[in-house]
């Protein structure tokens, strides 16, 4: 198991280290500054080996996390440990900067010794770290709640606390979803898949039974008739996911067997699942990139971005990022809509558009000024990026959700509850939806990559139980 | 506040103060103090002078405090043992603490401090720990269990740990269960042969219903459990699947990993008829993809881990192509794995996107990505035989390009198209040749030699370019020397009359102005075999070579299997046997996957390999580029020489291996053999055996050897299924009077053998070795060495059935393994023949009358008889 866990700044010195085996020295702290910080080639590998002692590391920001054994070890665990460890360094103390590490240090140990015991990881939930790791001392705990702690700890619903109290109990939902597109020089799909995430953050009160459902193909065969006039409606019933993933809170076993996404919520913000799909993705836009290279110091662009979608539905917040060279000296841009700028800071033409309507084109030109360079290195020409949000799901994926106090008896679907004995929300649709592209100069290939958005809208005032 | 001021203070006399603080009466200040001891601990300053009085700081009933001496008391118990007794009294007294973390906390800590003396008084609280009312310590106490193992296993055992551990399994929190698990597998595997995970149906069951409860890491430690259970048949293996299938969907990369190796572990028990079998299969696939999408580390780990899983069932992914297509922002170590993914799923149908892709690849910027990428290129052609032309087309494309690494990696490429595909594409050696110049990599540069002198027939100006490589013959590596040396010689065989004085400067270049062993032996052999029979060496040199296989790069199917086994785990990553990188006992433990136990095979019959797959199927494995050397050799040597019959029986793997194999030792050279070509005692050469160079020798050799008696081909006396591994084949002989066995010794098993020794049992001539069995060196996996082990028949007799049965033991350092064989009675005789015609009647009449028996022969004719050589065994016989 895990050896050992350091934490270095930029320069390679040890911030935090923390030995867990005994067959790890303190020599190995500086086996790795030397052959990975300090080495003179870019890293090739997270896992080094030195010496039959292998090193993981992840970079966060300027910071360096090294965990190190001498054990064939689980790579997948310690890799999803380390990234754990950040989430849990972020939820106590913010970004993790060398600043905040040395300011927190004596956290970053308690913690440290909390969820890796001999390497093992334990309960690493911040949900359920909170309640006892403080910094404040826990003298005050009576004996219920010490046992409530680590009852909490050790219990089948590690990532949630039991008492929580709002006045209101929200419950806000996002689906982030980034397409891949990968084109060829003719402009024909090579590929394309959406991955999304659904995040969720809930101010629910007590142990709140959650059910999650969309309009995934499997599960709209398996309820049959019931749901087959409202899904009628729209032109895309449902969406065939090609796989997902979902939070621990999730009974899986369930969701093998009925298709059922079920839960008790952490409290707070998590990522409740990520799927990935690859049928019949709706591409909002088009991006037409042409580059004409006019002797050795100037560059021609030309960028056409095409909306493709319902001429009444609006896209929003438009943002297309052009890169140019490195040795660019100046750029001229024209466009016929909204704003663009050239930032050197960024070697990249950015372009804004506030909205844009369906069936619509745009276009934007630039004179790309180069300094001659006898540099050698290549350009790698990064692809052409673009932000935007826009009112559907090119998955085509709708979301529907429900929430039940704990001690009500569980409503069926879609029904509004008035009475109050429970609470159940139903939502078709959350309007907030962001995607981006990005395609490549030269337009011998385009490639469409994933960015992000936030945008969501919540459904407050689920109704208080007694 | 902060507490990052702690980390500024570095002047002197810091020690003192800091002394003086700790032992001041304001808690706050000794807080501080405390703090700024640990921040220097962090950075690495001794502070271990402040032991006594950090120690002081310890009966506190400040939390924080407390973690923060604990933490100091686990870094520098261990220089301070005696010291580090005065903290035993608060441990004991937290233990008993009525805080659950606080007695969680002690019993923790406790189990960090590696000191003897402290150890003793662990036993007691962690027994009550153990068993303590509240789950946190439990599972606190089950982890503690194993780090005292660690430090004291003797003691653990005494104690009856293992035990409550045991009994741990069953508790009723899947935490502790969790935990139990994992501590217990760690002591079981540095006890491989205890039957400490006594896993059977009911245990199995309790740990697949804790696993739906605990957390996302106990689920880890449980799944990596089940993977080493051996369900009994395939209903079971079938039922565990089904339990454990739900888990691909976890969000935690770690968790899906484990389980789709408990997944391709237990599959191997079902029969591929199996609906569910089908149905299992279509399961691995998605979360294999959805692995792809999680950060760039993770996606390292679970690429490498499909590489596997992509040769040992190509099926689950074949059609998932797209998913591996390498992204502009991916690191450069998820592009490269990416890439060699692609390559194993690059087949008839999805070969046009691929080679389009990989043409993209090709003019990137980063250049370890680009050299792969036409490497790629190299490979599909390879294996796609459609897509050969559109292959080298595009290659040609690239050499047009002019960038210079990707002209030399695309030569190395074609090297091998040629190879693959004889006569086909020797129009493009044109443009080959016109880089010539460019060329400063050695395995370029070599390619390109080979290609001169393989087509030297065709080149006009042949002589030319490969006397301008002879220039600088000394400045070149072994490598190229090897290939101009061989390249010359073929040029001459084609084309002696205008040659002729430059395979002489060369031969005498690699003869007589190098240092270099292995290029002196190569140019010796062809100096001989010129010179003695140039017709042999024209069917030598020139022999027709065996095309190369389709897939290379292959891991060797045992090892494939074990590492299968080790999914998820670093072994996956390194694509390595633990044993290669761990230290100690750990992880030595070989695993493998169980055998199908469906009802369409039979009993398994002892060619099959372990996993039950029929031998033929597996794609024989080529070296990869890095071997030239191994190939060329093979490609001068290999395989029409006819050498003597001991050459054939003595490859097992396919001579390319071997070769491989026995050039590392050849310039290992540690004069552990002698490959001289001495004409006295050919069956003597102890070059590793099979090497073609070694069939050369005994052929040189051959014709001053003295003929000798006849000596069978050798047969396989211990197979490797029965040896763990080693196989024994032999033969005996009879040269000059001395008796002697020539045993060739293979290790197939994957770890490195040695400690050799052998013994007869009595038997009927009194037949023992005269010298005790040498291996010099270790036996390393997939080598061989040959023995020649004198015998002499002055051992023990008895009589035995058939008489000339013997008895052998053969130990090593993994077992002692016993077979029999039967030895050819000439090798009892003398070659001399002529006996004293009153000894002859003496030894006659000792011999009782019972033991004589008297028949006519009928119809014989005389000279087969008794013409002259009269033949008498010695020895024993006679007298028994």
């Amino acid at each position: 198991m895990i050896g050992g866990l350091f934490i270095y700044n930029h320069k390679g010195e040890v911030l935090i280290s923390r030995v867990y085996r005994d067959d790890i020295g303190r020599n190995a702290v500086d086996a790795f500054r030397v052959n990975v910080i300090h080495a003179r080639q870019q890293v090739r590998s997270p896992v080094t080996n030195i010496a039959r002692t292998s090193f993981f590391h992840v970079k966060r920001s300027n910071i360096w996390l090294a965990a190190v054994t001498k054990q064939n070890v689980n790579a997948a665990m310690v890799f999803e440990f380390l990234y754990k460890m950040c989430d849990v360094m972020t939820a106590y103390f913010g970004k993790i900067s060398e600043e905040n590490i040395k300011n927190n240090f004596v956290l970053i140990y308690e913690l440290l010794d909390e969820i890796l015991d001999f390497g093992y990881p334990q309960n690493s939930e911040t949900g359920a770290l909170k309640t006892f790791i403080t910094q404040q001392g826990i003298k005050s705990q009576t004996k219920e709640e010490q046992s409530q702690i680590t009852s909490q700890v050790t219990g089948q619903i590690g990532w949630r606390r039991e008492g929580i109290k709002y006045r209101r109990n929200e419950l806000f939902l996002d689906v982030l979803e980034s397409v891949n597109l990968l084109m060829s020089p003719q402009g024909q799909v090579l590929s394309a898949h959406v991955s999304g995430r659904v995040v969720m953050k809930s101010y629910l009160s007590g142990m709140p039974e959650c059910k999650f459902g969309m309009n995934d193909k499997i599960v709209i065969e398996k309820q049959g008739k019931g749901t087959a006039d409202e899904t009628g409606k729209s032109g895309k019933q449902s969406i065939a996911i090609d796989d997902c993933t979902f939070h621990q809170c999730v009974r899986l076993s369930k969701f093998d067997s009925e298709r059922s996404i079920s839960f008790i919520p952490p409290d707070g913000e998590f990522e409740l699942m990520r799927y990935r799909t690859t049928k019949d993705i709706i591409l909002p836009f088009r991006v037409i990139p042409l580059v004409r290279e006019v002797g050795r110091t100037k560059l021609e662009v030309k960028v056409v971005i095409k909306s493709n979608f319902k001429p009444s539905l609006l896209a929003q917040k438009i943002e297309v990022r052009i890169p140019t060279p490195l040795n660019t000296s100046g750029v001229q841009v024209i466009c016929m809509k909204g704003k663009a700028k050239y930032k050197a800071s960024e070697n990249a033409i950015v372009w804004k558009i506030k909205r844009m309507a369906g069936m619509k084109e745009s276009q934007i030109s630039a004179e790309i000024e180069l300094l001659p360079t006898n540099d050698k290195k290549k350009w790698a020409r990064p692809p052409i990026s673009m932000n935007f949000e826009v009112p559907f799901a090119p998955s085509g994926l709708k979301v529907q959700s429900r929430v039940d106090v704990r001690g009500t008896h569980p409503m069926p679907w879609r029904e509004e509850d008035e009475k109050g004995t429970g609470a159940a929300d139903t939502v078709s649709s959350p309007s907030g939806w962001s995607e981006s592209c990005t395609e490549k100069p030269g337009g011998d290939i385009g490639r469409c990559h994933l960015g992000r958005q936030d945008d969501r809208r919540g459904w407050p005032g689920g109704h208080e139980h007694t | 506040m902060t507490d990052s001021k702690y980390f500024t203070t570095t002047k002197k006399g810091e020690i003192f103060e800091l002394k003086a603080e700790l032992n001041s009466d304001k808690k706050e200040k000794k807080k501080e103090a405390v703090k700024k001891v640990i921040a220097s601990m962090t950075v690495g300053k001794d502070v271990s002078a402040l032991f006594p009085d950090v120690v002081n700081c310890m009966q506190t009933d400040n939390l924080e405090l407390k973690k923060l001496v604990y933490l100091y008391l686990m870094n520098y118990a261990k220089s301070q043992p005696d010291m580090a007794i005065m903290a035993v009294n608060t441990f004991v007294k937290d233990c008993e603490d009525p805080n659950p973390l606080i007695r969680a906390l002690a019993v923790r800590t406790m189990g960090c401090i590696r000191v003897d003396k402290i150890t003793e008084y662990l036993c007691e609280p962690l027994r009550k720990c153990l068993k303590d009312e509240d789950p946190y310590v439990r599972k606190t106490a089950a982890v503690c269990v194993a780090k005292l193992h660690d430090i004291n296993a003797q003691l653990v055992e005494d104690q009856g740990f293992l035990d409550t551990l045991k009994d741990l399994i069953s508790d009723s929190n899947p935490m502790v269960v969790a935990n139990a698990v994992a501590a217990l597998s760690e002591i079981a595997e540095s006890h491989p042969s205890s039957n400490l995970l006594d896993l059977n149906p009911q245990s199995i069951n309790k740990l697949l219903t804790a696993l739906n409860e605990c957390t996302e890491w106990g689920q880890i430690f449980i799944l990596d459990c089940l993977a080493n259970y051996m369900p009994k048949d395939d209903r079971e293996a079938q039922s565990i699947c089904e339990r454990v299938t739900p888990r691909l969907s976890h969000a935690n990369s770690a968790v899906v990993l484990s389980a789709v190796k408990v997944l391709m572990k237990f599959m191997e028990m079902l029969s591929k008829d199996l609906d569910y079998y089908g149905t299992l299969l279509k399961k691995l696939a998605p979360p294999l993809v959805t692995l792809l999408s999680a950060e760039p580390e993770l996606q390292y780990v679970a690429l490498r881990n499909i590489n596997l899983i992509v040769q040992k069932r190509p099926e689950i992914l074949k059609h998932e192509m797209k998913v591996f297509f390498v992204k502009y922002n991916d690191p450069i170590y998820v592009k490269l794995e990416k890439l060699d993914i692609m390559i194993r799923l690059a087949s008839q149908a999805n070969i046009a996107q691929v080679l389009a892709e990989l043409k993209e690849y090709a003019t990137e910027v980063d250049v370890d990505f680009v050299r792969k990428a036409v490497r790629a290129i190299g490979r599909c052609a390879i294996k796609v035989e459609q897509s050969a032309e559109r292959c080298v087309s595009t290659l040609l494309d690239l050499i047009q390009t002019k960038v210079n690494y990707v002209v030399q990696e695309a030569i190395v490429v074609i090297k091998d198209i040629f190879r693959k595909y004889p006569n086909k594409y020797e129009s493009v050696i044109a443009t080959l040749c016109e880089n010539l110049d460019s060329l400063d990599e050695p395995e370029a540069r070599a390619a390109m030699i080979w290609i001169v002198g393989e087509y030297a027939e065709r080149i006009d100006n042949a002589d030319e370019l490969l006397e301008s490589f002879l220039e600088g013959f000394h400045d070149e590596s072994t490598q190229v020397q090897l290939q101009l040396l061989t390249a010359i010689v073929k040029l001459f065989l084609k084309k002696p009359t205008e040659t002729q004085e430059l395979v002489q400067q060369v031969l005498s270049l690699a003869t007589q102005d190098s240092d270099n062993p292995d290029l002196r032996d190569r140019g010796y052999i062809y100096w001989r075999l010129l010179s003695t029979d140039p017709v042999a060496a024209k069917e030598v040199v020139l022999a027709e070579k065996p095309l190369i296989s389709e897939e290379t790069d292959l891991i060797e199917p045992t090892l494939l299997d074990e590492l299968i086994c080790y999914i998820g785990t670093l072994a996956s990553v390194y694509h390595k046997p633990p044993s290669a990188f761990v230290e100690g006992s750990r992880g030595v433990l070989h695993k493998g996957l169980p055998p199908r136990t469906g009802s369409i095979e039979g009993p398994e019959s002892p060619d099959t390999a372990p996993s039950g797959e029929p031998a033929a199927d597996q794609p024989s494995v080529i070296p990869t580029q890095g071997d030239l050397l191994g190939d060329l050799l093979n490609l001068d040597l290999g395989p029409p020489v006819t050498g003597p019959p001991m050459a054939t029986s003595t490859v097992p793997m396919g001579a390319v291996d071997l070769l491989g194999g026995g050039l590392d030792s050849l310039i290992g050279g540690s004069g552990s053999f002698t490959a001289a070509p001495s004409s006295t005692a050919p069956t003597n050469v102890g070059a590793p055996l099979g090497s073609g160079l070694g069939d050369l020798f005994d052929l040189t050799a051959g014709v001053g050897t003295l003929s000798g008696s006849y000596v069978a081909p050798k047969t396989v006396w211990l197979p490797a299924m029965k040896a763990k591994g080693l196989e024994i084949s032999g033969t005996f002989s009879r040269q000059v009077g001395s008796i002697s066995m020539d045993l060739v010794l293979t290790n197939k098993a994957l770890q490195v053998m040695s400690d050799f020794a052998i013994q007869f049992n009595r038997n009927s001539f009194g037949l023992a070795p005269a010298a005790p069995l040498q291996v010099h060196a270790p036996l390393a996996p997939n080598q061989s060495v040959e023995i020649s082990l004198p015998l002499n028949t002055v051992g023990s007799v008895m009589k035995m059935d058939p008489l000339n049965n013997l008895q052998v033991a053969v130990k090593n350092n993994i077992d002692v393994f016993y077979f029999s064989t039967l030895y050819p009675l000439h090798i009892l005789f003398v070659e001399d023949g002529k006996m004293e015609r009153q000894m002859f009647l003496a030894t006659w009449k000792d011999i009782p009358n019972e033991n004589e028996t008297q028949f006519q022969i009928k119809d014989c004719s005389l000279n087969a008889g008794g013409d002259g050589h009269s033949s008498t065994a010695l020895g024993s016989c006679a007298s028994a």
